[in-house]
């Protein structure tokens, strides 16, 4: 008897030593209204401890493609293209100073920027630009490393402040892909990482941390803070916790469920500028049958999943275009399958596949995926639909989710590389490399050739627009939203910005307060 | 002397099978490692090539032998997911385990030793009392549960550390190890109690002993006896699961780095296993093997320094 | 004074029964789906409605605790019935026939046990993968030589007795004399090691779980929630602290039980 009271009297305790902090408080933290956080004073140097929920690629060659999104976008802080993207979607001239492109759309030439160093010391000349241009094309071995640049045919240094890069095929929009990394000539950037952007690469603990530092001598504004360090914390919960006791300044990408505990702290609300789906292999054997996809996208209710598993954050898309694209977007494909649990069964039902059961990968250390996935799973349910849930760690989705396309269905955002529509439509051509949901369809594939190979704006915004229809109506994926992205900083820390359409970590704007 | 020539034998016959069972689970492992390592750039040729570069075309013993000579020789392979050798991966990680399952053992047995006396002291007072029904209740506490409490408590309530800013040995010994005594405390408690619960029971056992007796017609206190008579024999038990929970305690911190964040062993050999980087996982599980084993080794040994009879059995 | 072995047995199996009604109970009815989502609720405080509130996505914590503990007990039934029949095998055969086998096995046995079993449960869960049926299997081949170490030491000891002379005598055979004759008389040591088995496969499960390497979401287990539950350990309490109770009474209610039962304190 006696012990069982004890045990009473203790879990009393706890839990009112528990409630004493914040117990049923407010809801939910209100994003604050301020774009770039905390309205205090900048104060020049400092350093401040980024909190990000993957570690970094094993080889952070900028470019490699298969890259993740994550190591890009603290890639985005040391390297650099001739051009860059600006928070205004537009792109800037970077090491280059300023460009031409001739009529034809086939030629374009860049003139170089004085004085651009590389964190070596070395400046900036136009053999490194057309060495780096020429590796990452792959225009000695065959296999362009970066997937875009596979139009150029020819790159030139008619004199020593002057590259120029001919093309195979016209192409209105390639100066988009010209944010491929310029490094030093002949250098191995999976040995070393040199490039010329506002910070440098000083070390890396492998699970546990990088550390980048301001560079003194980069060319245009530069840094703010001294050095940033970035720490890799793959547990979502450990993130909020680190991020309430202190232990780290910032932490981005966080869902609404992560920022539920973070009141005493700054919250910006914007676009994560990924393509949330459940993302199915068409190769799967059930996936095969286009109406089985179907099955699945009239399942599943995409607004009741961002009602419940982002509190209503996020913007709902129909096919594969991020939201902040303007003009490529085709709003009506949002709603293009209406949820209907009965036309659901009776297309699995038509199908053969009255009982179907798969498994979805998610990377634990996205708790917006698993919690979207946790919805889908639920709603899948009601239809009949067995679905189960696999975790798995980052490295692991991505070397086999992603890389092997070991995998039945997967919850997951994707990112765009570049600013023109192809960033997010090239990887679902049949034979395209970064195809992991093994799509093909021969009316895509050609469509999306003749877009490229148009040069009319209007006309070849037409035929991108198709193929985000084709994607709908085959019911490649389903669709969901352009995940909301919630920034968390400690109340001295400001600057983040957001980009758009781009999954970027400017860190360079970043400060603290005085 | 022969005692410990036997004992050291069975200790290298152990270590030798316990490293091969972890070889041999990690190499059946379902799943071809080249594959991995080539993703979409698969193809048999290039798969067959690295396989051959990797030696994994030899036969397991093969393997096991060379791997064992290798490791021996302080070459632990390289990792599959840094590509980096893996004793460079575990750099640093070592010692920050050693260190917080040493303050873990420590704490137990400080925390024990006194409790384990006062609760048969104070046996028929209240104190006494309610020590036994809230030690037995801490001895089902799971570490990581108590580690959340902590990191709750005093992390973010009381601010009496900072939750996820482990700081590294290098940088100060006493803010590291300041730091390191939450994760000790959480790991230590539940242990501690069982500790405390064997010392109770050993003490009052030995009370019932004949040469108590005639300690007690000696006209001494029971206090005295405790503390002149019974302690000491009610400590061989002690001391020996002492010993042993070594081994228990590095286990625990697997499962408690991660709660509080710690850069240790427990949270690498968590990640290697979920992104199947095996050679990693394989020289984890080896060493945190080895270190039970030779504890145990110790303990017998310690056990049969003390105390003569144990060589009968 | 109450004999303390009986104190112990009583509460332990007073709590026990009480968390197995419950979870019987929760097998058949709970308030709530414990999985149905509803987005109007999120987060509700305890109140009439939901007895321990609801979690991010609405769903009933109470209902979900209950689910989670026959989960991870579910969990712990089936590993331990694993370690126990194949141990009961292994250790009855060697036992009784003694010889090199024996030997090679029990060696084996005790290299085995060198692991710690958090150890081997996560080298098993390497081998296996993820998932709730692999967890029982791992948890299951670990309680394998701890039982079948305690089954060949009685049954090694129950052979040298009596009445095996005699059934010998008498032409009875071997396999009759060990599954029918012995076994019996071994069951109430066993039962303080099922005990135990059961206290430690509800703490492997709960670890393994909380790491994400044991049971998948959205299905409940006792270490799966309080995972989850410690992202709202300031504004839901009673989660995690409701989920980590229900895991201290399971361990607490095996441990007095095989204490009670007669077995010692470590297995």
């Amino acid at each position: 008897m006696k012990k069982r009271f004890l045990a009473l009297v203790l879990a009393v305790l706890m839990t009112a030593a528990l409630c004493a902090c914040g117990g049923g408080k407010s809801p939910a933290a209100q994003p604050t209204d301020t774009p770039n956080g905390s309205a205090g004073e900048k104060a020049l140097g400092g350093e401040i401890t980024v909190g990000i929920a993957a570690d970094l690629d094993t080889s952070l060659d900028p470019h490699v493609s298969s890259s993740s999104a994550g190591t890009r976008e603290v890639l985005f802080n040391i390297y650099e293209g001739l051009l860059k993207p600006d928070t205004d979607g537009n792109l800037i001239p970077a090491i280059a100073e300023d460009y031409t492109v001739n009529e034809t759309a086939d030629t374009y030439t860049y003139k170089l920027r004085d004085g651009v160093r590389f964190h070596n010391g070395k400046t900036v000349t136009v053999g490194d630009v057309v060495y780096s241009l020429t590796r990452a094309a792959g225009l000695e071995t065959g296999e362009p490393l970066v997937a875009e640049l596979k139009g150029i045919a020819s790159v030139e240094a008619p004199d020593d402040k002057t590259v120029v890069v001919k093309l195979k095929a016209p192409d209105a929009e390639f100066n988009a892909y010209m944010y491929a990394s310029i490094i030093p000539e002949g250098s191995d950037p999976a040995a070393e990482a040199v490039g010329t952007g506002p910070f440098r690469f000083v070390s890396r603990t492998p699970q546990d941390n990088v550390v980048l530092e301001k560079f003194a001598d980069y060319w245009g504004e530069g840094a703010i803070l001294d050095k940033v360090t970035l720490k890799v914390i793959p547990d979502g919960q450990t993130m909020v916790m680190s991020l309430r006791s202190g232990a780290i300044d910032m932490a981005e990408r966080l869902s609404s469920s992560q920022i539920a505990d973070l009141n005493e702290l700054t919250i910006l609300e914007g676009s994560s500028n990924i393509i949330q789906a459940l993302y199915l292999n068409n190769d799967f054997e059930p996936f095969r049958d286009i109406r089985v996809r179907q099955a699945l996208c009239y399942a599943i209710d995409k607004h009741a999943v961002i009602d419940l598993a982002a509190d209503g954050h996020g913007i709902p898309v129909g096919s594969s275009m991020i939201s902040s694209m303007g003009k490529y977007v085709v709003p009506e494909l949002v709603d293009y399958y209406k949820p209907d649990v009965e036309k659901a069964k009776a297309l699995l039902k038509e199908a053969g596949y009255e009982k179907l059961s798969f498994s979805i990968t998610v990377p634990s250390s996205m708790p917006a995926h698993v919690d979207a996935a946790q919805v889908i799973v639920e709603q899948l349910r009601a239809a009949g639909i067995d679905a189960s849930i696999n975790l798995v760690e980052w490295a692991t989705w991505y070397d086999e989710t992603y890389k092997g396309r070991k995998f039945e269905a997967t919850v997951v955002g994707m990112d765009t590389h570049s600013l023109a529509a192809s960033g997010c439509l090239a990887r679902f051509q049949s034979e395209n490399s970064k195809n992991f949901i093994n799509f093909s369809n021969a009316d895509y594939d050609e469509t999306y050739l003749k877009a490229l190979a148009t040069v009319d704006e209007a006309e070849q915004t037409a035929l991108f627009k198709q193929c985000e229809t084709i994607l709908t109506e085959q019911a490649a994926n389903v669709y969901i939203q352009d995940a909301a992205s919630f920034v968390a900083m400690q109340k001295d820390v400001g600057g983040y910005q957001f980009y758009p359409a781009l999954y970027i970590m400017d860190l360079s704007t970043m400060y603290r307060v005085k | 002397m022969q005692y410990v020539v036997k004992k050291t034998g069975v200790l290298i016959a152990t270590l030798l099978l316990v490293s091969l069972f972890a070889f041999l689970a990690f190499e059946i492992i379902p799943g071809d490692p080249t594959t991995m390592l080539l993703g979409s750039d698969y193809t048999p040729e290039r798969a067959e090539a690295l396989r051959e570069s990797m030696g994994l075309n030899r036969n397991v013993f093969a393997r096991y032998l060379s791997w064992l000579a290798a490791f021996l020789r302080g070459d632990m392979g390289t990792s599959y997911s840094y590509a980096m050798p893996v004793h460079e991966v575990l750099r640093g990680k070592l010692g920050v385990t050693a260190v917080l399952s040493v303050m873990s053992w420590v704490l137990v047995t400080a925390l024990s030793l006194p409790l384990g006396v006062a609760l048969v002291r104070y046996q028929n007072k209240p104190f006494g009392k309610i020590g036994v029904s809230v030690n037995q209740i801490l001895m089902a506490v799971p570490p990581f549960f108590l580690g959340i409490l902590l990191t709750y408590l005093f992390g973010l309530l009381l601010k009496a550390f900072t939750p996820g800013k482990f700081i590294p040995f290098e940088e100060s010994v006493p803010r590291c190890l300041g730091y390191l005594f939450f994760p000790a405390l959480a790991i230590s408690i539940p242990k501690a109690a069982k500790t405390v619960k064997l010392l109770r029971n050993a003490i009052l056992s030995e009370m019932k002993r004949d040469y108590v007796l005639t300690a007690y017609s000696h006209g001494n206190s029971r206090w005295m006896v405790i503390k002149h008579h019974v302690f000491r024999n009610a400590l061989l038990p002690v001391v020996t699961y002492l010993a042993m929970s070594l081994a228990d305690i590095v286990a625990s911190s697997i499962i408690v780095e991660q709660v509080f964040v710690v850069p240790g062993l427990g949270r690498l050999l968590v990640a290697s296993i979920s992104n199947r980087d095996y050679p990693v996982a394989l020289c984890i599980v080896v060493m945190i093997a080895s270190v039970v084993v030779v504890m145990n080794y110790l303990a017998d040994i310690l056990t049969q320094t003390i105390d003569p009879r144990v060589r009968l059995s | 004074m109450i004999n303390t072995k009986d104190r112990n047995f009583r509460i332990g199996a007073g709590s026990t029964l009480v968390m197995l009604l419950i979870i019987l109970i929760g097998l058949i009815w709970t308030p709530y789906d414990p999985n149905a989502m509803n987005a109007s609720e999120k987060m509700a405080a305890p109140g009439l409605r939901h007895p321990l509130g609801t979690d991010n996505f609405g769903r009933d914590i109470f209902s979900r605790v209950v689910q989670g503990a026959g989960a991870t007990f579910l969990i712990a039934l089936c590993s331990v019935a694993i370690g126990l029949l194949v141990g009961l095998l292994v250790g009855g055969l060697t036992g009784y026939y003694g010889g090199w086998i024996d030997e090679i096995l029990m060696r084996l046995n005790d290299s085995i046990t060198a692991f710690p079993s958090l150890l081997l449960a996560l080298v098993l869960i390497a081998v296996f993968h993820t998932g709730k049926y692999n967890i029982i299997l791992a948890l299951g081949i670990i309680f394998i030589p701890t039982f079948a170490r305690i089954v060949r030491m009685e049954v090694a000891r129950q052979k040298s007795l009596d009445y095996v002379a005699n059934a010998k005598l008498m032409g009875v055979k071997s396999m009759r004399i060990l599954f029918v004759h012995i076994m019996p008389n071994i069951l109430p040591v066993l039962l303080s090691t099922v005990a135990i088995g059961f206290n430690n496969a509800v703490l492997a499960e709960a670890s393994m779980s909380y790491l994400g390497l044991g049971v998948q979401p959205p299905d409940p287990s006792l270490g799966r929630m309080l995972n989850e539950a410690q992202a709202y350990l300031s504004r839901a309490p009673w989660y995690a602290l409701s989920v980590g109770l229900a895991i201290i009474l399971l361990v607490l209610g095996f441990g007095l039980l095989s204490e009670g039962l007669g077995g010692e304190d470590r297995a």
